[in-house]
């Protein structure tokens, strides 16, 4: 995937804390470019999804495997 | 659009449910919504700084300081507290499952700028000095401010 410009490994922390890492890392963004994050929290799906909706970023993809979840959020505004 | 706003009282001084507190409120302010907390009675006990002795206390206050936990660090659990065997259990099975503890919130509630508020009323019939809470309050305060902010909020929570 082209442009992903951070990676954020939230694997091991629980809620609210995979949410709060990735707005952080998001104000650092410029606006187009992507972040990969990793979380093994399993409500970091529905949220992931939920916090996108609510500040308006675009979520690409979510990829679920045994081991671990990856999201790819690129920066909207 | 503006700007969407939360507004959370903490009255309660209990560990769980100051989690649950802290939790929405710095999930909220990751959300890009502006956040008020104001604490109230014994959630005023969330604010206290460790090891402030203050002067000119009377004898009530005293007692009430010496009675009121002593900051984040020393809440119990609301249920299964069991002397404090309960409360120590369940922050070992927290710091386990890497969950965030109540001073780490707080911190991060800090830094991204969550307002917290201290009700002057309570502090004053607790005895509660400012100097006795946190660095980094956004004010001490009444009624009024609180439902000015309130107004403004889409949700509203009394913990």
């Amino acid at each position: 995937m082209a442009n992903i410009t951070k990676k954020l490994d939230a694997r091991g922390l629980s809620c609210p804390m995979p949410i709060v890492k990735l707005s952080q890392i998001m104000k650092e963004m410029n606006i187009g470019e992507i972040v990969e994050v990793l979380a093994s929290d399993p409500s970091f799906i529905p949220d992931v999804e939920a916090w996108c909706r609510k500040t308006e970023q675009k979520l690409i993809e979510i990829k679920e495997s045994p081991e671990e979840i990856r999201a790819y959020i690129q920066k909207t505004r | 659009m503006a700007q969407e706003r939360v507004s959370i009282i903490v009255f309660s001084g209990e560990l769980d449910k100051c989690l649950a507190a802290f939790i929405i409120g710095t999930g909220a302010a990751a959300s890009g919504m502006e956040v008020d907390m104001f604490f109230t009675f014994w959630g005023l006990s969330v604010l206290r700084k460790k090891g402030v002795k203050v002067k000119g206390k009377s004898f009530i206050e005293k007692m009430f300081g010496m009675m009121l936990p002593k900051g984040a660090d020393n809440l119990a659990l609301s249920k299964m507290h069991m002397l404090g065997m309960g409360t120590n259990m369940m922050k070992e099975v927290m710091k386990k499952k890497k969950v965030a503890s109540l001073p780490e919130l707080i911190e991060i509630a800090k830094q991204l700028g969550v307002n917290l508020y201290a009700c002057e009323m309570s502090m004053n019939v607790l005895g509660l000095k400012r100097e006795e809470l946190i660095d980094g309050l956004k004010g001490v305060v009444g009624v009024a401010t609180y439902l000015e902010n309130a107004s403004k909020a889409q949700i509203t929570l009394f913990i």
